[in-house]
Order: C-alpha cells, then structure tokens, then sequence
C-alpha cells in the first residue's frame, strides 16, 4: 500500500506539486494522467526517492519514504520504468536484471525466492537475447527489459513512466496483459503514466489526474471522466448556453 | 640483440608500471567522474609505511609488501571518506582542486612529520636481482613487475567480470543515478572502486620503493602525471584504455630512448609529447575512448 499525503515541491518559484496525495494498494492498477507538466513525473521522481519534497509525507506499506533516498526506496521495494529508456547499455540483456536482483536478494529475501532471472527473462521475450548488449536491442525490447529489471527488484511498488510510448496497438495491447499479468503473479501496487487514454482506460481500476501540480480528481476510472474539473482540462470548459 | 632485448624489458616494465597507477585512475574517474591526483600521495602513504614500519623495526619483506598494498587501500579509502565524499555531485573543477588540496597537504606532512630529505628503505631491496636466463642478464624487479601488474589486471577483470559488487561497480560506472534507483548502495560501490585503485597503487609503490630505494615527499607525483597522460591516450575512464595507454607511453619513452642519438636525447620528453599530441588529433577521444553521446544522460 503506498500511501502520498500532501506532498509540495517547488522549482525556482514554480509549483510543480501542491499538496498531491494518492493512494495505490497492493494488486491495483493505478492511472497517473494529465496534461504535459502536470508534475506526474515530478511525483513519480518524489516517490522514487531521487527529489526530496519540501512538505507531505511518502509511505509504503507503513515504512515511511519521505526524502530517504534513492537507494533507500528501492531497497523498500519501488521499481519503476523511465519515460527516456535508462539501461545500462553496456551491459548485457542478463546483467541489467541481474544488478536489479542484487538488491532483491539483500533486502527482501521473501520477493527475491520467488524470482527465477531465466524465467523472467523467458517471460518477456528477452531469453534469446540474454547475453547481448541492452543497447543494442530495439525499442520495443528495451522498454521489455526495463520492466524485466524492475520486477527483478520483487517490488512492492511498481512504476511505469508511459510504457505505452512509441508502441503500435497491438503492442500496447500486450503491454496491457503483461501489466494484468503483474498484477496477477507479482500483486504489487502498480502505477502507470501514460497519455494513450484508451490504453490507461482499458488497464487500470482507478485514475489519478493532475493538473499545474495538483491532483485534480482519483477515483474509479469511470467515474472520474463524468467529473466537471477533468472534462475541463481534457476537452475544455463547456461553453454557456 | 642484448641490446634490444634489454631495452623491450625496460619498455614493458616502464609501460606495466604507468599501466598499473593509470588503472587507478581510471576506475575512480569512470565511477563518479573524479581525475584524482591525489593517487600519487596514495603511493606516498604506501611509501612512507614501509619506511616507518622498516624505522621500527620491521625485516620481513612479505609483511612489507602486504604492508605496502594494505596501506595505500586504507589511504584512499579514507581520502574519499573525508576528501571527496563531500564534493561527491559538485561540478568536476571543484573535485579536481580538492584532489589538488589533498596531494599538496599529504606531501606537506610528509615533509613535516618525517623529513623533505629522501629517506632511506632497503627492506625490499632484495626484489633487485639480475636474474640469468642462458645469454640474458635480466633484472629480477622488472620481470616480477611485468608478472604481478598483468596478474593484478586478469585479476581487477575477474573481480570486474565475476563478482556482483564488480557488476555493481560496472553498472554505476556508466549510469550512477540509475544504479542508485535500483538500490545499490552508493558509498559502498565508491569506496569499493577507490579501495582497488589504492590497492593498484600500493603494487606500484612495492616496485618503486623496491627500484630507488629511498622515498621521498614527491614520490608519487610525477608518476601520477604520466600515468594520466597514459588515461588520455587510451581513452579516459575506460579501464582497457588505461592499461593500453600506460602500456604504449612505456614503449614509446623507450623507443626514443633507443632510437635518438646521444646528444639529442634532451628532446625525449618533447618528442613524446608531439607524438601524444598527434595520437589524440588523430583519435581525439583516445584509443579505446568513446565519443562522447551527447544527450545521453539527463538528471
């Protein structure tokens, strides 16, 4: 259960996060939208660790995460995927899951049993391709791995940075069903960004939408679209009679 | 034939010994991006253990030796602990200049404590010896250096290729904010490198102590400023680079020792530079460098 309460930061007098909170329990598929420069990846960075918000409060599963660190929120169990694919191209297709499961296997020894590489990697297509360099790999078998990798950390808490970027339909529909797959064989709370709405519509159970670093609306995926503030920045204010 | 045979062992030693402490380098800068050049007190500090633990009554030159190793890895371990951890994400000058700020201060104290006059060491003397191989008269020191520095490479590779925190190590020398997002400790990848680099080092100070001598304040320095010529020519921060490069400068300071008759063999130095300068105008990113990707790395 990841829990935001409040969170603040600020970028040389620019809000990017007012107050945000959100909450994500272990096996949902959260949606994280907005228009460009909402503060969904500013969010998303405060949860990893790598910016400190000034105010607010960051819990998974009851252990507090507020400004600790990269190192420390990963040791905690977040995972997540980057919006620019960020491997390490030099290394192998293996090597990339192996430096992920280092952690796994020195922090959460439970997570860390149930994680086979080899199966992993079969899993995602990637077992052919294990001993080649991540950055030789096309586009689409790198954005593979970057979620191989971080499900090699056995997170808690899984976040994807617009996985659906730059996929055609049918492999974004696959995207879907390796999300649900997650969901189903891993059960952490997930989080995915992304701007192709009818793929966020079809995966997730309930959407978070932000707006000039506020979360304007959360709730069940249905019923946020009928709510007045998102209709607004999505299709613009209703014009007076 | 003699002749020649001697002078291709003075390049290889020359070259192992340049390769050795430009490795050092090499493996600090490509993790976190700092040219130490305080590396040449870390070989100080090895020095000057020896000379203290000799002073105090040390005879075993295996203890030395070990000494000399365990010294220079605990001295930039703890140089990185007080010196550079604080400057860790300043911009590159100001870790440069606190390597500047660190070497200046090390050299002083030794100065200071100990003496600014070369001090004497003969415990490992006895690594000095002309070994007689049929018609060959060979100095034991360069052999052994020639053996332990290719030992210590196959070994940093192993360690580099073999082990997870050498994974780690690889993984944070191309991506080091990514790494630390898949909780790989920071601190401790960094004083891993910056221990294998004072450890090379130490390797470096045994032949050196070995070879003089003596020991004095600057020991290290001057080697230090080849062995970073030696980085450039084979690339900055790759670590084959630096073996190469260390290898090639050995050679080439000794080919123009060869090659240049008597009364033009002041021009050395000059000449090897020119021929530096050349390589990199020809290979700007060294030999085994990479160009740089611009737009590769974003915060």
């Amino acid at each position: 259960m990841l829990s935001v309460e409040a969170v603040s930061k600020t970028f040389g007098g620019v809000q990017a996060l007012r107050e945000a909170s959100l909450a994500c329990a272990a096996g949902e598929i959260l949606g994280l939208i907005g228009p460009n420069g909402a503060g969904k990846s500013t969010l998303v960075n405060a949860i990893s660790g790598t910016l400190r918000p000034e105010r607010g409060s960051i819990t998974l599963d009851g252990r507090d995460l507020t400004g600790r660190g990269a190192e420390h929120c990963a040791r905690a169990g977040v995972a997540r995927t980057f919006q620019n694919i960020r491997l390490f191209k030099d290394l192998t297709v293996r090597q990339n899951v192996e430096v992920a499961y280092i952690t796994c296997r020195a922090t959460r020894a439970k997570q860390a049993a149930g994680i086979d590489i080899d199966a992993l990697l079969a899993q995602y297509g990637l077992d052919d391709l294990a001993d080649v360099p991540a950055g030789t790999l096309p586009y689409g078998s790198q954005r593979r791995l970057e979620i191989a990798r971080a499900l090699a950390l056995g997170p808690s808490l899984l976040m994807l940075d617009e996985p659906a970027a730059g996929l055609n339909e049918g492999e974004s529909e696959a995207l879907a069903m390796a999300i649900e797959g997650i969901r189903r064989d891993v059960g952490c709370a997930t989080i995915v960004i992304d701007h192709d709405l009818r793929f966020i519509n079809r995966l997730c159970d309930r959407l978070c939408v932000m707006d000039q670093g506020e979360v304007i609306a959360s709730g069940e995926t249905l019923a946020v679209w009928r709510d007045p503030r998102v209709i607004e920045v999505y299709v613009g204010q209703a014009q007076p009679a | 034939m003699d002749y020649l045979f001697q002078q291709l062992l003075n390049a290889l030693a020359f070259g192992a010994e340049y390769s050795l402490v430009a490795l050092g380098l090499a493996v600090v800068f490509s993790i976190m991006g700092l040219v130490n050049f305080a590396h040449g007190e870390i070989i100080g500090v090895s020095a000057y253990s020896v000379f203290l633990a000799a002073a105090l009554g040390l005879t075993s030159p295996l203890v030395a030796v070990l000494l000399a190793v365990g010294a220079a890895a605990l001295a930039a371990v703890a140089f990185e602990r007080v010196a550079f951890r604080p400057v860790r994400y300043a911009p590159t000058t100001t870790g440069l200049l606190t390597a500047f700020g660190v070497s200046i201060v090390v050299q002083n104290l030794f100065m200071l404590l100990i003496s600014p006059k070369p001090q004497s060491v003969s415990i490992l003397n006895g690594l000095n010896q002309m070994w007689f191989f049929g018609p060959f008269a060979v100095s034991s020191l360069q052999v052994l250096e020639l053996v332990v520095a290719a030992l210590a490479i196959v070994g940093l590779v192993l360690f580099l290729n073999r082990s997870t925190l050498g994974l780690a190590i690889r993984a944070a020398s191309r991506d080091f904010a990514t790494v630390r997002l898949m909780g790989i400790r920071a601190n401790r990848v960094i004083a891993t490198a910056f221990a294998i680099s004072g450890a090379l080092a130490g390797i470096a100070a045994v032949f050196i102590i070995a070879r003089r001598g003596s020991v004095t304040p600057d020991l290290g320095f001057g080697l230090v400023l080849k062995a970073f010529v030696a980085c450039v020519i084979g690339g900055f921060g790759s670590l084959a680079g630096a073996a190469v490069g260390g290898m090639l400068l050995g050679f080439i300071e000794v080919g123009l020792l060869v090659a240049l008759p008597q009364q033009y063999g002041g021009f050395k130095e000059a000449l090897t530079y020119g021929i530096i300068v050349a390589l990199l105008l020809y290979r700007p990113e060294g030999l085994l460098g990479r160009r740089a990707e611009l737009g590769d790395k974003e915060a």
